[in-house]
């Protein structure tokens, strides 16, 4: 794997539901070892970007390559290699529910690896303290934890088999305030610590200064700019300059 | 990307020295655990030689390191690693705390009483729960602009008309097969004929209206407890709640009423299919033609018999619909909830019809109705 090839490289992406477009020729570049931040008013498309870099969209047509590997390849091979390089956060967590939080961590691993039940039961259960549970949720349902532990939970899943590549979506939606600023902090210790690229959906504009190195802002069915925030806070937009000078965007500037 | 080289090895210069390298990631979490129980005592480690490192590596290694007793000293990393190893590490050093359960008679033991005492709870909030609704239909009966007939009539199209086929189809299947056991034991006596009165009563009084009531507690039950399930997992039931409105009068009074009024439809339709199935065998079969069967018919069945069989059919409507909404509003929260809650509720409608069926043809009997 030459540095060169980047984590993600979108071409050309055209994705329509019946007549209307959400993607039309997009291009996106995720660097490796960086954080991403994707962001777009409501509808913009950002979801619909991500499912089709995991490749459970099929768009109408364009290209994605994860870690230089075609994502939207027929062969399975190629398939499996974007699966086990990328972990996914879904916005609601979707974590099995009928499974406890460690068989939830657990079952990737058993499924893709031939481990002793020793050795699992002590990875998934590192992967759950370094996802910053405590260790006596490992044995709780789902429906039994926080929001903030359910997100944690999700994100140790991700971590289950220590993938060069995060795809998160919304990670701090519906988080308190202290809930998403102690997951931002994770993040960032998390990206430092495992190295990890990591391609970020968030409305959460403190994330976005927080934990993010550069942004990519979505409108007009498009990529409209990809750069460091401190470039896009300057850009001559009118969603932007809402976005980003906004009460709410001035307040989380005025924090950093 | 992987090395052939062995994952640990003894340092060539340094005899107390145990180098670690190729690749130690989650791929080769295998390998590396079984170098790891073949490695000899050492003073120190050299990781150096590490090419990729990830998580699950990074707590091999620190096993590796807690093994030999080295626990306080990291081992010597690459720049690059170091985070990462001392991230790792950090949480290691806390194990968890070992869980015991126990699956021994104790447990059997109490998962029986968790049971009985469910089963009771069970009985309880169905009584409760009956009350609940009488109270709110009487509170609701002299009002006629809270009725809710559109619903009332969209739950009888889905729960009624909706499962005539079905409901004709399988009485029709249930009477040719009554009529044709019958007839295999009445001809040895010469007494085919009573097949007319076999397959009459069985069906006025008993198998018309169970045949219906079981076939809707499959269809209709559960229906009733996934549709409130997904309502109250939904937090759809706390917001028909703070919008001041009562989920038993919105969502359970039509339910019921629907199928009260219903049930005794399909079970009429029911007992009509059965004798059909009766008159096709007796005239394909035994030789009695339909004129005959049916004259016979006229002349043998009375009345009491269809009146003690429909009678039942509204309290078997109320069952049905009471254990139905009852199981949807108890569902908590997830998917899995739904499903058990569905599966409780159709074991225990079809558990109850044929029981309350049972006693009620004792009691008639023994009326002599």
């Amino acid at each position: 794997m030459s540095g060169e090839v980047p984590a993600i490289a979108v071409r050309g992406l055209v994705n329509a539901f019946g007549t209307q477009v959400v993607h039309e020729g997009l291009d996106l570049d995720v660097r490796r070892g960086e954080v991403l931040g994707v962001v777009g008013g409501s509808g913009s498309g950002k979801s619909v970007l991500m499912r089709s870099i995991l490749g459970l969209r099929r768009p109408q047509a364009g290209s994605v390559r994860v870690f230089g590997v075609d994502a939207l390849s027929r062969v399975a091979a190629d398939r499996h290699a974007v699966e086990r390089h990328t972990g996914v956060l879904f916005q609601g967590g979707a974590l099995f529910s009928s499974l406890s939080v460690l068989e939830n961590i657990a079952l990737p691993m058993q499924e893709q690896l031939e481990l002793d039940p020793d050795l699992l039961h002590a990875l998934c259960w590192m992967k759950m303290r370094l996802a910053g549970l405590p260790s006596d949720a490992g044995h709780k349902l789902p429906a039994q934890l926080s929001g903030g532990m359910r997100k944690r939970a999700g994100l140790a899943r991700a971590l289950a088999l220590d993938p060069p590549l995060l795809l998160l979506d919304e990670p701090t939606a519906g988080l308190d305030p202290v809930g998403a600023a102690a997951f931002d902090e994770l993040l960032r210790s998390l990206k430092q610590a495992l190295g990890l690229t990591v391609f970020l959906i968030t409305h959460d504009l403190d994330t976005l200064y927080a934990v993010c190195d550069r942004v990519a802002v979505l409108a007009e069915r498009r990529v409209l700019a990809c750069a460091p925030l401190a470039e896009i806070e300057r850009l001559e937009h009118p969603w932007v300059r809402q976005y980003f000078h906004g009460p709410r965007g001035r307040a989380a500037r005025r924090e950093v | 990307m992987s090395d052939p080289s062995p994952p640990l090895f003894v340092d060539p210069e340094q005899p107390a020295r145990l180098r670690a390298g190729g690749d130690w990631t989650l791929a080769e979490a295998q390998r590396l655990q079984a170098a790891l129980t073949r490695a000899g005592p050492a003073e120190a480690v050299d990781a150096r030689g590490i090419g990729q490192l990830d998580a699950s590596g990074a707590m091999l290694l620190w096993r590796l390191c807690r093994q030999l007793g080295l626990e306080d000293e990291a081992p010597a990393l690459r720049e690059e690693h170091r985070p990462l190893f001392a991230a790792v590490s950090g949480i290691c050093r806390n194990p968890p705390r070992e869980i015991r359960r126990d699956w021994g008679l104790r447990a059997l033991l109490g998962r029986i009483g968790w049971t009985v005492q469910d089963n009771a709870r069970e009985i309880i909030a169905l009584l409760g729960f009956g009350g609940q609704v009488l109270l709110t239909a009487l509170r609701v009966a002299p009002r006629p602009g809270r009725w809710r007939i559109t619903s009332i009539v969209a739950h009888m199209e889905t729960v009624g008309i909706d499962a005539v086929p079905l409901v004709l189809l399988l009485s029709f299947m249930v009477g040719t097969v009554v009529a044709f056991l019958g007839a295999e034991v009445l001809a040895d006596f010469g007494a085919s004929i009573f097949v007319v009165e076999l397959v009459g009563i069985a069906f006025l009084r008993e198998l018309g209206v169970l045949l219906t009531a079981v076939l809707l507690a499959g269809r209709t039950a559960s229906a009733f407890t996934a549709q409130i399930g997904a309502m109250q997992s939904g937090e759809e039931i706390d917001a028909i709640r703070t919008l001041g409105l009562d989920p038993i009068e919105v969502l359970v009074l039509p339910r019921l009423l629907a199928l009260v009024l219903m049930l005794p439809l399909l079970a009429f339709l029911a007992m009509l299919a059965g004798i059909a199935g009766g008159v096709v065998v007796g005239a394909t079969l035994l030789g009695i033609a339909p004129e005959m069967f049916i004259a016979r018919f006229q002349e043998t069945m009375e009345l009491r018999h269809f009146l003690t069989g429909i009678a039942k059919a509204p309290v078997f409507a109320v069952v049905i619909a009471l254990i139905g909404c009852l199981e949807g509003l108890q569902v908590q929260g997830t998917a899995q909830s739904v499903g058990e809650r569905t599966t409780s509720s159709v074991v225990q409608t079809i558990a109850l019809v044929i029981l309350i069926n049972a006693f009620a043809a004792l009691w008639f009997m023994e009326m002599g109705w």
